[in-house]
């Protein structure tokens, strides 16, 4: 068994959280003062998610850079692999707001797209 | 030039929403003055997520949030300028402003609505002793650098403040390959959401040093290396002095309404928030000049800026068509016991509609446990809530009804604080 410490972000109060883990299950949740707390602390220690936010190069538009998001949460082991794999994306303008800049991004099977219009110059 | 009855100040969250619910309640002449490229202001560079909870029940990127503005102000064909400056606001509410294919041009409107936002912290104002090398960036400079302009500034990072731009930047330079070595924050508590702390630090092993300053900057020509030590009673601890070899040094260190041009129209600020003072309207001390969002006072979430410069959009339709400020008794606002200011600092219950409702938006001075915010109208209690926890980070809204105004109309203040729960 081992205890892992977290900070619950469900609200401002920050909860200090201990999770008691047995292998891959959670035995227990303690520190929480409500039941966010408990179910925070059940999906960060069993499959912790993120929206990754990050930005690609665009050629011929009025700006350099287009913001961009994962479409839905991916996996947080996955983040580093994401943005590394829109490291080598180049993207011509016009883009629109929502569109796809890559179809699945690092085998997480999520779209990754644009926040953001650019016009062409 | 082409006269317009309202001229909106600044082109980000709080100009677009001023503009669009101006128009709305039925302001057909309105010009919107945007200093920089396009409109969005500072949300263009918040690549990040979490905008629009509370407005659009979802949650958005900074570009995502202000497009739905900024769609809006087109549908609705509201005329704006960009890469247009504003050097100089009368008293009488001429706006002096140039631009390129303009050059230098005056409007005389019947009102303004100040949407400058604020500007952070610099160097500057922080007492850091040291060289002046190059490497050291307020966060939010680095954040346009990053995510607009596309350089990183720097791969060694220690970051001063663990205010919200700071800590995003911690995981926004980490995800660009810089390594983050730490960040310090003078006050024993974060400035920061909570969310950010966790998600921005603690997911990327980042630690965050409370009670923590830089007290020294190495390096001449560009940035070599910061001394942090611990701080105790507001003064530096001998003794506790750590050294990280960097070459950068990003500032989260507060940020402060840009009122050089409400100062110049003869706005009366108020010192606490660095904004101007305001009654239940929006309305500064010059009658027909409103303002909100940043540049009135600093906002934790932008969903809040976008409600308070809806409301100055349609107290400013008000005074249009209207053609004078109305004139009724003003109770003045007063704060303590932890709250540390209120926008806004005065009150006209008999202009309000019977079933308005005054929001009464403040913050307070510490981190706080257990309390009940408490409103009283002279002597009498008209309102109470209780609150869990209360931090410096969050801004507190308390909802006022005007008909319980009404009804002490006669008071001769009005008193905000906090009470043991």
């Amino acid at each position: 068994m081992k205890k892992v410490n977290l900070i619950c972000i469900g609200c401002p109060l920050g909860c200090p959280l201990t999770v008691e883990m047995e292998g891959d299950q959670v035995l227990s949740v303690t520190g929480n003062t409500c039941k966010n707390g408990d179910k925070y602390a059940r999906k960060e220690m069993t499959n912790p998610t993120r929206v990754i936010t990050s930005t690609v190069r665009v050629t011929g538009g009025k700006l350099a850079m287009v913001s961009v998001k994962t479409a839905s949460d991916v996996p947080k082991g996955k983040i580093f692999d994401c943005v590394k794999a829109l490291k080598s994306v180049d993207i011509p303008a016009p883009v629109h707001m929502g569109q796809v800049i890559v179809a699945d991004i690092a085998g997480t099977g999520v779209p990754v797209i644009a926040t953001k219009n650019v016009d062409a110059c | 030039m082409k006269e317009y009855d309202l001229v909106i100040i600044g082109g980000g969250p709080a100009g677009l929403a001023a503009a669009v619910a101006a128009r709305k309640a039925g302001v057909e002449s309105i010009l919107i003055l945007e200093r920089d490229n396009e409109l969005g202001g500072i949300l263009n560079q918040c690549i990040h997520s979490g905008f629009g909870l509370h407005t659009f029940q979802e949650e958005l990127t900074g570009p995502e949030y202000a497009g739905r503005f900024i769609d809006q102000v087109k549908q609705l064909q509201i005329p704006y300028k960009l890469k247009t400056m504003v050097l100089d606001l009368a008293p009488d509410k001429t706006v002096t402003a140039m631009n390129a294919e303009d050059g230098l041009f005056q409007i005389h409107p019947k009102a303004v609505i100040l949407a400058m936002g604020c500007r952070e912290r610099p160097r500057g104002a922080l007492n850091i002793p040291g060289f002046r090398p190059a490497g050291i960036y307020t966060a939010g400079t680095a954040q346009r650098l990053v995510n607009m302009e596309g350089y990183l500034p720097g791969r060694n990072v220690v970051i001063l403040g663990s205010g919200d731009i700071g800590l995003i930047m911690a995981r926004r330079m980490t995800l660009e390959g810089a390594k983050v070595h730490v960040v310090a924050e003078l006050m024993p508590y974060s400035g920061g959401l909570k969310r950010n702390i966790v998600q921005c630090l603690d997911d990327f092993g980042i630690p965050l040093k409370l009670s923590h300053t830089v007290v020294d900057i190495q390096g001449k020509e560009r940035v070599e290396g910061v001394t942090l030590a611990r701080v105790e009673n507001g003064k530096p601890v001998p003794g506790t002095e750590e050294h990280y070899p960097c070459d950068t040094l990003l500032l989260s260190c507060g940020l402060i309404p840009e009122n050089e041009l409400s100062r110049s129209a003869g706005v009366t600020i108020n010192p606490v928030t660095n904004g101007p003072a305001v009654n239940e309207s929006l309305e500064t001390s010059i009658p027909g000049v409103f303002a909100a969002g940043n540049v009135l006072h600093v906002h934790d979430l932008v969903d809040y800026v976008s409600e308070e410069a809806a409301a100055a959009g349609v107290h400013a339709a008000r005074y249009i068509s209207q053609g004078q400020s109305p004139a009724g008794k003003e109770i003045p606002i007063r704060c303590e016991g932890g709250v540390r200011y209120t926008v806004p600092v005065s009150i006209r219950p008999q202009e309000l509609e019977t079933d308005a409702v005054v929001p009464l938006r403040f913050r307070v001075g510490n981190v706080y446990q257990n309390k009940r915010i408490v409103v009283y109208a002279g002597e009498t209690q008209i309102f109470q809530r209780k609150a869990r926890v209360l931090a410096p980070g969050e801004m507190e809204t308390v909802n006022l009804k005007a008909s319980v105004l009404q009804e002490h109309g006669d008071a001769p203040e009005i008193l905000v604080k906090l009470e043991d729960a």
